[in-house]
């Protein structure tokens, strides 16, 4: 009896640390959230989105970090794409499970791990110095596909692994070779992982900030880019930039700027999110 | 020069005795050994049952006669397999086009996320096969072989996921005959399904001798005895037994053979 009651007691305590973890998050996220609202909402209209950037606070807008984020985000998808989805279809049907590609597998994980600002220097010197690339928007697109290849490479393995060893043995059984097992069965039936690993990947792109002040994009850009070999700045970096301004007005018109990269994020997010459901239920 | 060639291929089909061919054949898996080097032919236009208890090695040596253990990373074989006297193991041998004359059916129901008319279409496509009325023809033609025709013709287009698992069985055999192969292996095609569409499948399996040269895996005694005409008995990676079936379900030589199929083991 007493022993039961004991182990209602822990089973209680344990529930209630956890509602308590969960809503720490959760609370600490909408705090900040709520805060940032208020700072910033005001300042959002369709001019604070579509104007060149002021030195006046309560002028201009972000358009030419919006569009650097939109240049940076396009070319970056164009970059780390085919790569990533190559090398992960080469690992997970091709290769032959040995030290040599288990030893690969381990280094593409420590990769994802890999301080961002490594591939910024990275980026500096083999892109914008070494190439030739300067501080521009294709130097930054490179620079953050080296930085979101290896999410990439894992997600896309997981999800084609996911697929059931069924299918591929029915093609192969009806004399499929391996690239047409690949391209007829395992990218259809991965997609819907495969598009929710690179949108995830995208978003935190989109929200980097270090790699591409390292490569030089902290410049004050008055114009939108046109060509990716232009320069350029993104919304993080204006966001930073205008955190670090003496005059108090500009705080708010960060706290605008972060309302807007968030609200991209998290459509995004949703994206991937809704891709993946539907794509579970066309399977079962 | 033409027609000499002609001459020589009609002299070795009446010369040839057998569809396929195994000798010496030993499998290992790593370190262990699950063919312990097995020899038997296997006649044309026939069901032959392998039965064994479960890890005999009948599974594995059926892979062996489309090379689907070639995926299997420390798989390794010595012998030779010879289908229609073509040794199927030699470097050159090309992989896809002997999987178009051996097809195969597995032991789950195993359907691709597509349309019906796209699984049974899907052998020909990766053929290079575009010709719409031929494909329309050829799948029609397997559907109606496997009397799954009447089932699905106003359905073409629908999942073949929404198919129960006979259907889906039918359909994968339909799928198989569709790339018109000349032997069948099949993989206890029955273990997943219920009586009655066990039953169908039974059937099906019997008119399709005619045509074809058959090959099934099975851990019901009495569907060998109901369907085959030849039985092989495998244990511990060995052929022990291997007659026709009406000797083995009556007559076995072997004692293991006989404690085997009244149920006293395995």
């Amino acid at each position: 009896m007493n022993n039961i009651t004991k182990n209602r007691l822990k089973n209680n305590a344990f529930k209630v640390w956890g509602i308590a973890c969960t809503l720490l998050g959760l609370v600490l996220l909408a705090i900040f959230i709520g805060s940032i609202l208020m700072d910033g909402l005001q300042r959002i209209s369709w001019e604070f989105i579509t104007e060149l950037p002021s030195r006046f606070v309560d002028q201009g807008g972000i358009f030419t970090a919006l569009m650097g984020s939109v240049w940076i985000l396009v070319l970056t998808t164009f970059i780390a794409l085919p790569l990533g989805i190559a090398a992960a279809i080469y690992l997970e049907e091709y290769s032959k499970k040995n030290k040599l590609s288990s030893l690969l597998e381990i280094n593409i994980s420590n990769l994802a791990g890999v301080p961002s600002i490594i591939y910024g220097l990275l980026g500096l010197e083999i892109f914008a110095r070494i190439m030739q690339m300067g501080a521009s928007i294709l130097a930054g697109s490179f620079t953050l596909a080296l930085l979101i290849l290896p999410i990439i490479i894992v997600s896309t393995r997981e999800a084609i692994k996911a697929v059931p060893k069924s299918i591929r043995d029915a093609s192969f059984a009806l004399g499929a070779s391996k690239w047409q097992t690949v391209y007829h069965q395992l990218l259809p039936a991965s997609f819907g992982g495969i598009l929710t690993g690179i949108i995830l990947a995208l978003s935190r792109a989109v929200g980097e900030t270090a790699p591409l002040i390292v490569i030089g994009a902290l410049a004050y850009v008055p114009f939108a880019p046109s060509t990716p070999m232009d320069q350029f700045t993104v919304l993080p970096i204006q966001i930073f930039n205008w955190i670090s301004m003496p005059q108090h007005g500009f705080e708010q018109n960060a706290a605008a700027a972060i309302i807007i990269l968030l609200f991209i994020t998290f459509a995004m997010n949703g994206i991937a999110v809704y891709y993946r459901n539907r794509w579970q239920k066309k399977f079962k | 020069m033409e027609k000499e060639k002609k001459a020589e291929v009609i002299d070795s089909s009446l010369k040839r005795k057998y569809k396929i061919e195994a000798k010496e054949v030993k499998v290992w898996y790593g370190d262990f050994m699950a063919i312990k080097g097995i020899d038997m032919n296997i006649k044309a236009n026939s069901v032959t049952a392998f039965i064994g208890p479960s890890g005999c090695g009948k599974s594995t040596f059926l892979r062996l006669f489309n090379r689907m253990n070639d995926y299997i990373d420390d798989f390794r074989m010595e012998g030779k397999i010879f289908i229609d006297d073509n040794n199927i193991n030699k470097k050159k041998v090309n992989v896809e086009k002997l999987r178009k004359e051996v097809g195969m059916v597995f032991q789950k129901p195993n359907p691709f996320p597509k349309s019906i008319f796209e699984n049974v279409a899907y052998g020909l496509r990766i053929q290079g096969i575009k010709d719409k009325t031929f494909l329309n023809e050829r799948v029609e033609d397997s559907l109606k072989q496997v009397a799954l025709w009447n089932e699905v013709k106003d359905d073409l287009n629908k999942s073949a996921l929404a198919l129960s698992g006979g259907q889906q069985q039918r359909l994968c055999i339909a799928r198989t005959l569709a790339v018109e192969p000349s032997i069948i292996l099949m993989d206890e095609p029955t273990s997943a399904l219920d009586p009655l569409s066990t039953a169908k499948i039974e059937e099906l399996i019997f008119q399709l001798k005619e045509k074809y040269t058959i090959v099934i895996v099975t851990h019901n005694m009495q569907q060998a005895s109901r369907i085959s005409n030849h039985t092989a008995f495998f244990y511990m990676g060995e052929l022990i037994e291997y007659d026709q079936t009406k000797k083995i379900f009556t007559h076995p030589e072997k004692k293991q053979t006989e404690d085997y199929i009244t149920g006293r083991f395995g």
